[in-house]
């Protein structure tokens, strides 16, 4: 039988993803796009780059126009909150006292930024960036702000205090491992970032964390870190992370581990209810194991192939993953997952800004990063959808030719 | 402002006002013009806002850069020698009347 209603929680690029695919998958049952913020559903992404630094404005982060919803007959339903989902009763429960009957569920509800457990996180001017809300408040505070302490240095933190530098703000980055952006890139990646940050004016230290946030009349205006030192500050922006929001699938009775657990469909232990984007964990051939993954192209693809599930298509997930961060002039391009790689070579030059990093596990190429390479990225793309088979030693020549290697059948 | 003309693969042509300074992708997704997806916003990773500039105006576009021309490679349709991704024709005075011919598909 022909689903009814799609219940789609979560208007981020994911639910919004889904909604429209489901359309062009020829779905004519209801869409019920519902998501917690008030806003139209926008594109993540430029709050930590273009639209921070006021490059952008509000009418470039809306994935469409409002028409668009009502063209396409996708209800949105905005700044509403779902409580619970009902799987007996094949309903959502609502915030604001309602309930959705729906015959499928498709979670796309994201993940929310990880709180800092310091004394004195509560200060005002000690900020988080993961919405539309929190990005206008950052962007508004910049413009008076001096001296900016960054607390964690993964890509929000980085691309950040690049645009806070390009501002001529005094930039302080704390990162409590040694290797910056390290939950997602290789050690050379990593230095080499590290180096441009400090090229470009801030001040990085690794290994340190915080002890405690200082200051006066409810205002920030220190930072002490785990080596003692007071740092001035005037805002602080904490980016140490996510926590996917797992717990309408947990209450639900549904398996959870670092994100709702879906199999190869993408769907979790209740057929009828989907888990996509940044809050689903995974099983893919493109790491050892499962993965959750926060990205743009992650929460596109798994939406779409949901919506072709939904309309009669049902395929496994195996897209390869990749994922961009810019920081000031760097253009930073993954594709694959190099985490738990045994060997990494460099292709390119380094010291002139242009190179990439191929990583492998076992003799097998798994992800390649790619700094203002844009051809080595696409290339990369190509090998791991279909030949990963490069020796690091070819990868490593640039008289070796990628792009026909990757043209070759495996 | 400037009239640049969408052709669809059926041959539905839709004409829209696009101001100068936005490109002929974001004129798209604000209008609801199906056959641009951009699914990256803009940042040239995703190659979903391909479009076949007409020949005849070629000229009249900007030049490509080398992240551009590395990135055609990976369009669902074809890449023909006047393809080209719309986030990247940010729309001048010089543009009014272009054409831009919509692919079968984007992903």
């Amino acid at each position: 039988m022909t689903a009814e209603v799609v219940a789609i929680i979560g208007a981020g690029q994911a639910g919004f993803q889904t909604a429209s695919s489901l359309r062009q998958e020829g779905f004519s049952g209801r869409i019920m796009l519902i998501g917690d913020e008030p806003a139209l559903p926008y594109q993540r992404p430029p709050l930590s780059k273009s639209y921070l630094a006021g490059e952008s404005g509000l009418d470039d982060l809306w994935l469409r126009p409002e028409a668009f919803y009502e063209t396409q007959q996708i209800e949105l339903v905005i700044g509403e909150t779902v409580t619970a989902i009902d799987r007996p009763g094949r309903s959502l429960r609502l915030a604001s006292g309602g309930e959705i009957a729906c015959d499928h569920v498709v979670l796309a509800v994201g993940a929310r930024f990880r709180p800092l457990v310091v004394p004195g996180a509560e200060l005002d001017g000690v900020l988080p960036l993961r919405t539309l809300a929190d990005a206008d408040t950052l962007r508004e505070r910049m413009t008076e702000a001096h001296e900016v302490v960054v607390v964690g240095a993964g890509f929000i933190g980085l691309e950040f205090a690049a645009v806070a530098r390009a501002a001529g703000l005094a930039v302080n980055v704390l990162e409590v491992t040694n290797h910056p952006m390290g939950r997602v890139v290789s050690a050379q990646t990593s230095q080499f970032f590290t180096g441009a940050h400090i090229g470009w004016g801030s001040t990085i230290s690794l290994g340190t964390g915080v002890a405690r946030i200082l200051g006066a009349n409810r205002r920030v205006t220190a930072v002490e870190t785990s080596d003692g030192r007071v740092l001035p500050a005037d805002l602080v922006l904490v980016c140490i992370g996510v926590v996917p929001n797992a717990e309408l699938a947990r209450d639900a009775g549904l398996g959870v581990e670092n994100g709702v657990v879906v199999d190869e469909y993408l769907a979790t232990g209740a057929a009828e209810i989907a888990a996509i984007g940044d809050c689903a964990n995974f099983p893919t051939r493109f790491a050892s194991g499962r993965v959750r993954l926060e990205s743009v192209q992650n929460g596109v693809d798994q939406a779409r192939l949901v919506a072709a599930r939904i309309a009669g298509k049902p395929a496994p997930y195996d897209k390869v993953p990749w994922f961009w961060s810019d920081q000031a002039d760097l253009k930073l391009q993954i594709a694959g997952i190099t985490v738990g790689h045994d060997a990494a070579v460099v292709r390119g030059d380094p010291q002139g800004g242009s190179f990439s990093v191929f990583c492998f596990r076992d003799g097998r190429l798994i992800g390649v990063e790619s700094v203002n390479r844009p051809a080595d990225h696409i290339v990369a793309r190509r090998l791991l959808a279909g030949n990963p088979r490069l020796l690091p030693a070819q990868a490593a020549d640039e008289s070796f030719d990628l792009r026909a290697h990757a043209a070759r059948k495996p | 402002m400037p009239n640049i003309t969408y052709v669809h693969p059926d041959g539905a042509r839709q004409v829209l006002d696009v101001p100068v300074g936005t490109s002929v992708m974001r004129g798209a997704i604000l209008n609801g013009i199906d056959g641009i997806v951009a699914e990256c916003g803009g940042e040239m990773m995703c190659a979903t806002c391909h479009v076949y500039v007409d020949e005849a105006q070629l000229n009249r576009t900007p030049l490509q850069s080398d992240d551009e021309k590395a990135m055609l490679e990976f369009t669902a349709s074809d890449r023909r020698p006047n393809s080209r991704l719309s986030c990247q024709l940010v729309v001048t005075p010089e543009m009014d009347g272009l054409v831009v011919h919509l692919p079968e598909t984007q992903v």
